[in-house]
């Protein structure tokens, strides 16, 4: 029996005044969808944006009769996530069976890894935007199957409320999921919000350098579910906690716990108790609101998968995938600090830029890593900005950006040719050294050529010439600028200007 | 020959004429499809009959002999039968529920595969209790199958349409399943042979399953030799069925020849203490302790052996088993196949009444005791509880084994009861697997051998081996078998009265 909350909605609390008087305890959950290229337990394709029900088989479809065989591969992303988390591998360890009825469930079961995950507390190191520290405790990652996607056709906003009839796609169900649990995040105050940003950021950044998943929150290969009680402060003492669902962005996390914060605070001030429900995230008001809540608490009569045996990973292979991590986000960040001999916040500013693969990038094809940082989050920042587009999808690749930075540095671009080209590029008229050649933009570096345009300039301008031939080299600038203009902008103006005045004193 | 005589044939025999082309894989077929034809509206072993697959298989196996080739297994053109609890994408497969009703399967299930490529007729699906739960047929949506001995009787069951196919003449050779003794109580109730193997040593993919730790596919017919050449078609390890075994089939046909020579000197056999005695009918005791005797004649040593805690097993059985059903059947749900109730005005008023309306009585049983057991707050006390009488009872095995080669035990302690003594009375029903339970518990090999008559009606001698232990246990059953059949004159099959419409 299911209820829709008849609670009204309590006044928000201020979050200031929240800290002052409440400790917040955090706990997160994420799913990662691994990017493996069969599902959990077939063969069938997980290929996102498929027609519907084209990426299905007797056995994700739970067809009587059909059986589940584990993915090789999904069990090696999970124990590098695990390994990588610092978690300790299970030597053995059982599928369960979750029951319970959904249309969007073939099996009307969903074959997880209940209580015997793979990998176990570990821990996660964040540095906050102020260097702060702060470990997260890792409970469990273990393995499960993800569920197909129903659509309900006819209700309002797509809810299945008032819908008049749903249509069920069984791509999703059977694609291998991780579920990543932390311990409880205490002590995190007034930080709270940014603590659980900054989590699932950097938890976000080591899948992806472990290459096991897209990690896309917009396109669900990455849900975090936000826990969130308060407790008097000081008091020691643990409440209520609501989980919050749906939270789909790196904002909205942030955003989610800030406003429950303030929610639940209001719901105390009130005199009211927290009910221990599970909530969803709005993006459009930044709010969560209740969901359906159950008069009676699920059961799911979990017990062990019969169809499947245990998971036994030897301790060779376990050990021959420690070897295969990759470095880790945050010691890549040491190291390339280190190399590149920037600041804290230097290297802070490129990833929130999103710019640090892409001036490694740039850097591994040649270029100096100041250059590199330049370009990109100053001049290719701007123009991402412009064209409202990421960083990393704008039309340029770091070897052609390091390519420019070697023209430039040859003397064959000045900085504004250079920009010139990079824009060229970005209009998709070729590679830098097609839009030099196609726009004509190389630096008049014939000598010859350079004289003569200065001798001509002097020609049209005896006065000045008489001024710097009187020792005033100021004067010199005028006769540059004639010669800049003539020559398009393409000479080098310092050259000019040695020329002009070794050839006004002959 | 006539017809009738091709009905009469073992397997081995009827393979080894069509290989010889003296009898056409066609003509075999056909005489059992007219055998169907005549019988099987009083026997009602078959759900459906596929008369044209059939006979089409038979025309490719008749078709690659005229060309010459090597027949591609030692029972390519031999028709059976085939449980209605396999996938197969040529007939409906319904597993004798409503809910199921002409589903036609999108794929093929292992087995249906083997038995394909090994050249096999498959003549038609056989009925069976509701998904396998139950041990009479009595609880088929489709009607009751009747024992061919006395058509007033139940063959036992979930099996009994496999069987009494044998028992009818209606196929030389058929395939069960067995979850606590469904191949092997049908083929003690109809003088029949039936095997069920090594957990693992035959797929289940495509099986439907009862409950998945206990189901286990094996081989039905009217002699030891011929059980064995089919376990030799469908066994082997199948990576879509992560239970099953990455072992070879151990070498059962060579174990049936080398056991019809008659001699079991040097083996011991174990006479488990726990099985026989108390709530076995005295026939069906009589018979046993004949076979004993028959053994003892045979060379082999008797050993009695106890096995504590097997009297627990039928309540750890009915536990597991329930549980694993109210898991596993919970997929029957009308959104991607088979029955859809009319009524609903939601997915789960839909769901709520194609389960009410598409289940028969013991299916809704099994799944609340299973929905119950697995309750939290009851899980330890039931569900876990029985997993730990399950691990005590394969150890008992284990201490068995240690002893004996082989264990002996009447396979029910019952002869076959009349249609509709035990249809209301589930406890009753569930006695008839006392004796079989304990091996699917444990996944050891169990086989029931034809051992004689009480009452005018078949009794089986239960043959248990350890697990991959197949082999000694075909060699004993076959060397029983030959030792029955020469002090009796003939087969026991042979003395089954003929099926009067
Ligand atoms: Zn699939």
């Amino acid at each position: 029996m299911t209820t829709a909350s008849t609670h009204s909605e309590p006044e928000l609390v201020e979050f200031d005044d929240v800290v002052a008087r409440f400790d917040p305890v955090l706990g997160i959950e994420v799913h990662v969808e691994l990017s493996t290229n069969t599902k959990m337990f077939c063969g069938c394709p997980t290929e996102f944006g498929a027609e519907p029900n084209t990426q299905v088989c007797p056995v994700c479809l739970g067809m009587p009769g059909a059986l589940p065989v584990v993915n090789r591969a999904a069990v090696e992303s999970a124990m590098r996530i695990g390994l990588a988390l610092n978690c300790e591998i299970a030597p053995w360890g059982r599928f369960a069976r979750k029951n319970y009825f959904y249309p969007d469930m073939p099996k009307n079961f969903q074959t997880s890894q209940y209580d015997e995950p793979i990998a176990h507390d570990g821990f996660l190191d964040l540095t906050l935007d102020d260097g702060e520290v702060v470990r997260i405790g890792i409970e469990r990652a273990h393995m499960e199957e993800d569920t197909g996607k129903s659509l309900h056709v006819g209700g309002a906003d797509g809810r299945i409320h008032g819908a008049d009839h749903s249509l069920l796609d069984y791509n999703r169900a059977g694609v291998p999921l991780i579920e990543i649990v932390t311990k409880m995040i205490p002590d995190t105050g007034a930080r709270a919000p940014e603590v659980a940003r900054a989590y699932v950021t950097a938890l976000r950044d080591l899948i992806k350098s472990l290459g096991v998943s897209d990690v896309r929150m917009d396109q669900g290969s990455m849900r975090a579910d936000v826990n969130l009680s308060l407790s008097p402060s000081g008091s020691g003492q643990l409440g209520t906690r609501t989980e919050t669902k749906n939270v789909n962005s790196l904002r909205s996390v942030e955003r989610a716990v800030r406003h429950e914060m303030s929610r639940q605070a209001g719901v105390l001030d009130a005199g009211g108790e927290i009910v221990q429900e599970t909530r969803h995230f709005d993006e459009a008001t930044g709010h969560t609101r209740a969901g359906r809540r159950k008069e009676t608490s699920e059961d799911y009569r979990y017990f062990p998968e019969p169809d499947l045996v245990p998971i036994a990973p030897s301790a060779e292979w376990v050990e021959e995938l420690r070897g295969t991590l990759p470095e880790l986000p945050w010691e890549r960040r040491k190291r390339i600090q280190t190399e590149w001999g920037i600041s804290d916040e230097e290297i802070r500013d490129l990833v929130n830029a999103g710019a640090l693969d892409l001036v490694e990038a740039t850097v591994a094809a040649g270029a100096s890593s100041q250059e590199a940082r330049s370009w990109w989050v100053a001049y290719l920042a701007q123009q991402a900005n412009t064209r409202s587009v990421e960083l990393a999808d704008l039309a340029i690749t770091p070897e052609q950006v390091a390519r420019v930075i070697a023209l430039v540095a040859d003397g064959e671009l000045t900085n504004k040719l250079a920009r010139q080209v990079v824009d060229g590029v970005l209009d998709g008229e070729g590679s830098p050294d097609e839009v030099v050649a196609a726009r004509g933009l190389k630096v008049v570096s014939d000598e010859g050529e350079l004289i003569a345009a200065v001798d001509a300039a002097l020609a049209e301008q005896p006065d000045v010439v008489e001024k710097i031939r009187g020792g005033k080299v100021a004067a010199a600038g005028a006769i540059v600028g004639a010669v800049m203009k003539a020559t398009r902008g393409q000479a080098d103006a310092k050259r000019v200007k040695e020329l002009v005045v070794e050839r006004s004193s002959l | 020959m006539s017809a009738s005589d091709l009905t009469r044939l073992t397997a081995a025999e009827l393979a080894s004429r069509i290989h010889a082309r003296e009898v056409s894989a066609v003509e075999a077929a056909q005489a059992h499809l007219d055998r169907i034809g005549a019988v099987d509206s009083r026997v009602h072993a078959f759900l459906h009959v596929g008369t044209e697959s059939a006979l089409a298989s038979a025309q490719r196996v008749d078709a690659a002999l005229a060309d010459g080739a090597e027949p591609v297994s030692p029972l390519a053109g031999v028709p059976l039968a085939l449980k209605d609890v396999f996938t197969t994408t040529d007939m409906p497969t319904t597993c004798g529920s409503r809910i199921l009703e002409d589903w036609q399967p999108p794929y093929d299930a292992t087995v249906t595969e083997r038995l394909r490529a090994a050249g096999i007729t498959i003549l038609g699906k056989t009925n069976m209790d509701e998904f396998a739960m139950g041990s009479s047929t009595e609880h088929s949506a489709y009607g009751v199958t009747r024992n061919p001995w006395d058509t007033a009787r139940v063959p036992g069951g979930s099996g009994g349409g496999s069987a009494a196919a044998l028992a009818a003449h209606e196929a030389p050779l058929a395939i069960g399943t067995d979850t606590g003794g469904s191949i092997r109580q049908p083929a003690a109730f109809t003088g029949t042979v039936g095997v069920k193997p090594t957990y693992g040593g035959v797929s289940r993919y495509g099986l439907v399953a009862c409950a998945s730790s206990l189901d286990q596919a094996g081989p039905c017919a009217r002699t030891v030799l011929d059980a064995a050449l089919l376990h030799e078609v469908i066994g082997g390890h199948d990576p879509r069925d992560s239970t099953s075994i990455d072992q070879p089939v151990p070498d059962v046909v060579a174990a049936a020849r080398q056991g019809a020579n008659g001699d079991l000197s040097g083996l011991k056999v174990g006479v488990v203490r726990e099985l026989g005695g108390e709530g076995y009918q005295p026939g069906v005791r009589a018979a046993h302790d004949a076979s004993l005797r028959r053994l003892e004649k045979l060379g082999a040593e008797l050993v009695e052996v106890s096995c504590p805690h097997f009297e627990y097993g039928m309540a750890a059985y009915y536990l597991i088993l329930p549980s694993e059903v109210s898991s596993n059947l919970a997929r029957f749900d009308a959104m991607r196949y088979g029955l859809r109730a009319a009524e609903g005005r939601s997915a789960e008023e839909v769901m709520a009444n194609t389960r009410e309306q598409g289940f028969g009585p013991e299916v809704k049983r099994r799944i609340m005791l299973g929905t119950y057991a697995l309750s939290s707050g009851y899980y330890d006390a039931y569900y876990g509880q029985a997993q730990k009488v399950r691990t005590l009872i394969s150890r008992d095995f284990a201490a068995a084994f240690s002893q004996v080669d082989v264990l002996v035990s009447p396979t029910t302690p019952t002869v076959p009861f009349p249609i509709g003594e035990k249809v209301d009375d589930p406890l009753a029903m569930y006695l008839n697997d006392l004796a079989t339970i304990p091996t699917n518990l444990a996944g050891v090999a169990g086989m029931s051998v034809p051992s004689g008559l009480a009452e005018g009606l078949p009794v089986g001698l239960q043959v248990m081996a350890p697990a991959l232990g197949e082999a000694v246990m075909y060699r004993v059953g076959a060397a029983f078998e030959a030792a029955r059949d020469a002090d009796e004159g003939g087969p026991l099959i042979a003395r089954v009265p003929e099926v009067t419409a």
